[in-house]
């Protein structure tokens, strides 16, 4: 299998020395290789603009698996998570994490209502989680391919930097839906566009091999839910920052 | 060129034991990957190049239905031989149906069972659950495929569309070849394919598929022969070889990331996506490059055909069908029990051994059944036998 390999790939990576070190200390059971959080493209957009003003400010944009429901839902999800880390690792600095997140909706629905998102936020930087839905509901690859592609560009020429993030990994569902040739058109067009994916794929399925978590667990309880999300959240924040490089420019700014 | 009458059979009626052999791998090689994250996977051809089994698959069904119902259509007539080939198409429809039963089954049992908030999202996958009426339906008009269970529906169009196919085969070969090139050729400039529900289209498109089934068809009618000086041809083996060794080279880049690096982007350019939807040209050219180097180094009389070791694979490929139907059942239950267990790479390695032991069995069990009944039939006239021809149809 594709994913499982390039697991094996990446963690050989890793044990390679070819890793950078790691900045942040997120809690130990999220620890996930360096090499699924790394890209190998900057976010300049977010580094001048912090560094210009000090200021970040965040529209993630998904659709069910951005959120959690149950009491308190919005605070646990990993919108509100990456708040809450970035926050804590740079105090002083003025972070907004603004969530549109609207189940069951496809990317070509998001896609429509970019526009007005980007006019309302003014982001410097779009989380965009995509590919669920679109594999639920059969959506062609090619048309897929295409609405992102638009979608990219136009965040792009509104002058933020973007986040890609695929799909959860779900093995219970695997059988019945397949997400691998969406997953693919994402990391082919955030590549095209010089964009940064966030391989939720991957790592979620890193942490359920590593025993992290035990994602085939059947529960109608919460924690389990919430503490992936809170995961989600550090490995979003530590991409973040890394590929930002907000550690050294922070260092530049206070000294 | 002699056209008229020109396809000829080939001469000997002894079967093409390679073609057993390629279908029975094949067979086993589509159960592998239709177990996802199953660590056997990594040794299936889809790793190494372009081209899966399944187009290997495809190949050898055209070419075993050309043999089988080219002869009929030869000695008993149109009516009579196309009367066949949709017999065959029934089966497969049934056959077809049968492994959605066991499919709702399944996933009936699972959104019983399973509940987790963090997967509320891919739990929609089970609404269709909640209206059977129009699903069943769906799946009846073989609209509504769910995952793994393409390869039948398009087995079905392909051989509803044959009669005539083959009748022009039979008479104007190259003609035909030409008109189903210019088919596909079509379906990529118009994109034509079925509708699909809920909604998309089918995940192999029959007007490109029907490409390689055609082939095929041509290759057993007399395609082969004519194609051999060019098979012979070294400067052809290279091309061959180098062709797989780039598309190697470009898989590898796949798996370990930063060799995707050294790929030009005026190549990923030139390249990507490389449908298998619609039997992207690139997977096309590999299939042809694959068959190519292994007609010149797996010769018609290899000894090792007729060896104990062989056996069992060309035991499956001869029972395609059945084999193929038991293979998406042993998937369904394989990925079942890795759940169910939360297997490791040992459950994987188990449960992928275990499904081709029970494929090899039930092969070897229903030759065991022909091989009683042809010999009670004793009195009456059979029919060529397909198996006989070299496999199911």
């Amino acid at each position: 299998m594709k994913l499982a390999t390039a697991v094996m790939a990446t963690i050989a990576l890793v044990a390679a020395g070819l890793s950078s070190a790691t900045r942040a200390a997120p809690p130990e059971q999220c620890d996930a290789p360096q090499s699924l959080i790394d890209g190998d493209t900057d976010l300049s957009r977010v580094m001048d603009t912090f560094k210009a003003s000090h200021r970040l400010s965040i529209t993630v944009i998904g659709s069910g698996s951005s959120g959690l429901t149950g009491p308190e839902g919005a605070h646990a999800a990993y919108p509100a998570r990456l708040e809450a880390v970035l926050k804590q690792d740079m105090p002083g600095v003025d972070i907004k994490v603004t969530a549109h997140v609207q189940s069951k909706e496809t990317t070509a629905a998001m896609v429509a209502g970019l526009d007005k998102i980007l006019a309302d936020d003014k982001p410097t930087l779009v989380i965009w989680q995509a590919g669920t839905v679109d594999a639920l509901d059969g959506v062609e690859p090619e048309d897929f391919r295409n609405t992102l592609s638009d979608g990219v560009a136009k965040i792009q020429a509104a002058g933020a930097d973007v986040i890609l993030m695929n799909m959860q990994y779900s093995p219970r569902t695997e059988s019945m839906l397949d997400v691998s040739v969406y997953a693919d058109v994402m990391r082919a067009i955030a590549e095209q566009h010089g964009a940064l994916l966030f391989d939720r794929l991957a790592i979620m399925h890193y942490w359920n091999d590593a025993g992290t978590f035990n994602l085939y667990t059947a529960t109608k309880k919460y924690d389990m839910a919430r503490r992936v999300h809170d995961c989600i959240g550090w490995a979003l924040a530590s991409q973040i920052v890394a590929a930002a490089h907000l550690d050294a420019t922070r260092m530049q700014t206070t000294q | 060129m002699p056209w008229p009458m020109a396809a000829s059979l080939p001469a000997s009626g002894e079967r093409d034991l390679r073609l057993d052999l390629f279908r029975g791998i094949a067979l086993w090689l589509i159960f592998f990957d239709h177990i996802p994250q199953n660590v056997v996977n990594w040794f299936t051809i889809r790793n190494y190049g372009f081209s899966d089994a399944t187009e290997i698959f495809i190949f050898i069904s055209g070419y075993t239905a050309a043999f089988v119902y080219g002869r009929a259509m030869r000695e008993r007539g149109i009516i009579i031989a196309s009367a066949r080939v949709l017999r065959r198409a029934w089966q497969i429809y049934v056959a077809h149906i049968f492994l959605f039963t066991i499919f709702m089954a399944e996933i009936a049992y699972v959104a019983a069972t399973f509940d987790n908030p963090l997967y509320a999202e891919e739990m929609n996958i089970l609404d269709f659950l909640k209206q059977p009426d129009i699903t069943i339906f769906q799946a009846l008009l073989l609209k509504f495929k769910p995952v793994n269970m393409d390869v039948l529906p398009l087995y079905i169009v392909l051989l509803l569309l044959f009669p005539p196919m083959l009748w022009l085969l039979l008479r104007q070969p190259a003609f035909a070849l030409a008109g189903s090139a210019l088919v596909y050729v079509l379906a990529w400039n118009f994109d034509w394919n079925l509708p699909a529900y809920p909604n998309g289209v089918w995940f192999f498109n029959p007007f490109a598929w029907q490409l390689l089934f055609v082939f095929g068809a041509w290759c057993a009618l007399g395609g082969a022969q004519r194609l051999s000086g060019v098979l012979r041809s070294p400067i052809v083996l290279g091309i061959c070889v180098a062709y797989l060794l780039f598309a190697f080279a470009i898989t590898l880049t796949w798996y370990i990331e930063p060799l995707g690096r050294l790929v030009p982007l005026w190549l990923s350019a030139w390249m990507y996506p490389i449908d298998k939807t619609n039997l992207d040209v690139l997977r096309f050219a590999h299939f042809l490059a694959l068959a190519a180097v292994t007609v010149r180094f797996v010769p018609r009389n290899w000894p090792a055909l007729k060896s104990p070791y062989l056996a069992p694979a060309i035991r499956c490929g001869q029972h395609s069908l059945e084999i193929f139907c038991l293979g998406v059942f042993l998937a369904f239950a394989g990925q079942f029990i890795i759940s169910e267990w939360q297997g490791g790479p040992l459950i994987q390695i188990i449960v992928s051994l275990a499904g081709v032991l029970i494929m090899v069995a039930t092969a070897n069990l229903i030759s065991w059944y022909k091989h009683m009944e042809g010999r009670g039939a004793t009195t009456r006239v059979k029919p060529p036998d397909a198996d006989l021809a070299g496999g199911d149809a």
